[in-house]
């Protein structure tokens, strides 16, 4: 067996452990998003959109729906990773990883493509939900997928590193909470930033998610606040620093070894 | 050919606290090896060294002719680990434990599956093997540690304490599969213990560690009975030039030609011994205890050991 034969081997064996993971809790990891993303486009789409005119030159239950699928698939790659990472440090079976001849690269492209697995799988699930309100037809499929792709491997990265550091549960929702949720219901979902006063203007072009959620809304509508290109430099930009962060952190074992 | 090669192993923790300071430790391909320290002593901190558990501070591992800074995939691949505490995912399908570390040694899905039916079956676990591991018992706990440990057919099997808390009829079956590994595929077998007990009625070869430090090396046999003896050291009134053979002692030259070492085992008087040696025309003036540090140490261990069984 060659060296990368095993790692293959043992990529394609964290992937499958993760996705049956959250494949076996699905109550607990498939439909909440979908009821919340269900509950997003009846009341802001449906009740209170319905009174709105049009953003960015569409129908407000249109602009809405890419942001209410980017929420769920940031949310639970992130989610996915963290909990998954953490839960395998607190009852210590990280080191089955620790002790075979796993390499870091692979334990962290495995948890990764579970947490994107994720992401892609609650994504696609709640495009199926909005299939009830708009008709949903990608303008430009490949940047669709390829824009909620990169952005899923961008926030599993995030969710690797915050169980690292984490030490209890509460860790792993601070960030998601305090962080996370302030800069993905700021990150243009709702609105367009056309309509904020011109320092919020300014501010949001500081916020990582709103480049996301614009092309991803792009990649669907035709329509962002934001050009393509600068969303595809912003998402791989993080996704080469969070990367390298979580391989360092791996490889000094912080938060796993003694 | 050397297993395992420790040099000048050294370990201190954060927080100052040094656990190994300076081993040195060889065991052979196929022996069956004991690492006996009383808690706290640094035999989990060793462990965690070789199987890559735990950052060393200095020094260097050798298992197998790999070297654990050059090539830790090949040490890796050597190594089964049984640890002290169980560290397996207790909402799993045992059979998913298994067949998931077989995936992270290399081992197709196929084979994989193959693997974990056979060891499963091999530790009395294959019933069970739909049963997640909290439901498990102590015991069954502790083989499916040790099944995942021999999925990848490792050429050294380490065992942290496998023992410790669990009854004596499931420490004797343990024992059982433990000494047909051994023998049966002439997998090496390390084990670190407290009990004394089980070091000598198991293991061919011991390390001794004490806070840190190895006191003492060699067969399970011989360390026992200098443990189990008394060694005095006799000034005698006309210096000899040969030790006198006197069974059952155990007599030497000191560099000091008036002066004798002598052993006496456990149940012999020293009155005995006075006689023998006057037998042979040697008369002692005075004598002295030489201090006896395996015996201090061995106390020391059956105390714990008592405390535990309380
Ligand atoms: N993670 C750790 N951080 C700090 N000190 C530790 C840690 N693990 C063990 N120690 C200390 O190192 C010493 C050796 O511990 P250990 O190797 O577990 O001994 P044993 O396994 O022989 O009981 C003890 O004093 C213990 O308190
Ligand atoms: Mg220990």
């Amino acid at each position: 067996m060659s060296y990368w034969q095993l790692q293959l081997t043992a990529f394609l064996t964290i992937v499958r452990k993760e996705i049956r993971r959250f494949t076996r809790i699905w109550i607990q990891t498939i439909t909440p998003p979908a009821v919340n993303a269900l509950l997003y486009m009846l009341i802001f789409g449906g009740l209170i959109g319905s009174r709105i005119r049009e953003v960015n030159g569409v129908a407000y239950m249109d602009f809405l729906v890419p942001g209410i699928i980017m929420m769920g698939i940031i949310t639970n790659s992130y989610g996915n990773v963290v909990s998954s990472f953490f839960g395998s440090k607190l009852q210590k079976y990280v080191e089955e990883l620790l002790v075979s001849p796993v390499s870091n690269a692979t334990i962290l492209a495995g948890y990764v493509t579970g947490g994107v697995a994720r992401g892609i799988a609650v994504g696609s699930i709640v495009s199926l939900v909005a299939l009830f309100f708009i008709d949903l037809k990608p303008v430009y499929p490949m940047a669709t997928l390829c824009i909620a792709v990169l952005t899923s491997v961008m926030f599993s990265l995030g969710g690797l590193i915050n169980a690292v550091y984490a030490k209890t549960f509460d860790e792993c929702s601070i960030v998601p909470n305090f962080v996370l949720a302030p800069l993905t219901y700021l990150g243009g979902i709702f609105y367009s930033i056309d309509m904020l006063p011109p320092i919020a203007q300014k501010l949001s072009l500081f916020n990582p998610v709103l480049y996301m959620i614009n092309g991803f809304r792009y990649g669907i509508l035709g329509v962002s606040d934001i050009p393509l290109w600068q969303s595809f430099a912003v998402v791989f930009a993080f996704i080469a620093i969070l990367g390298t962060i979580a391989m360092v952190l791996l490889n000094r074992g912080v938060g796993i070894k003694t | 050919m050397t297993a395992l090669c420790i040099k000048n192993l050294v370990k201190t923790y954060d927080n100052d606290v040094h656990a190994l300071r300076g081993i040195n430790l060889d065991v052979n391909e196929g022996d069956f090896f004991a690492l006996l320290g009383p808690n706290g002593a640094g035999k989990s901190t060793a462990i965690g060294i070789i199987s890559s558990l735990v950052n060393k501070t200095s020094g260097t591992v050798t298992v197998f002719g790999h070297d654990l800074d050059t090539d830790i995939v090949g040490v890796k691949s050597c190594i089964g680990l049984v640890p002290q505490e169980f560290n397996f995912n207790g909402f799993e399908p045992i059979f998913n434990t298994i067949t998931n570390v077989a995936g992270y040694n290399g081992i197709p899905p196929r084979e994989a599956r193959k693997r974990a039916e056979h060891y499963l079956k091999r530790l009395d676990l294959w019933d069970k093997r739909r049963s997640t591991g909290r439901e498990l018992s102590g015991g069954m706990k502790r083989r499916l540690m040790i099944a995942r440990a021999l999925v990848h057919e490792p050429k050294m099997l380490i065992l942290d304490e496998p023992t410790a808390g669990v009854d004596i009829e499931i420490r004797r079956s343990m024992w059982e599969y433990l000494t047909e590994i051994n023998s049966e595929n002439g997998t090496s077998i390390i084990l670190t213990t407290h009990y004394l007990e089980e070091a000598e009625s198991l293991c061919r070869n011991v390390a001794i560690i004490d806070r840190g430090e190895i006191i003492e090396n060699g067969s399970v046999a011989d360390l026992l009975s200098q443990a189990m003896q008394e060694t005095f050291i006799l000034n005698l009134y006309e210096p000899v030039t040969e030790a006198p053979t006197i069974e059952p002692f155990k007599v030497r030259l000191c560099s000091e030609p008036n002066q004798l070492e002598v052993d006496v085992p456990k149940g012999h008087s020293v009155s005995d011994m006075f006689q023998a040696l006057q037998s042979k025309g040697v008369v002692v003036g005075s004598l002295r205890n030489k201090s006896n540090r395996l015996e201090e140490f061995f106390l020391r261990l059956v105390n714990q050991s008592n405390k535990d069984s309380q």
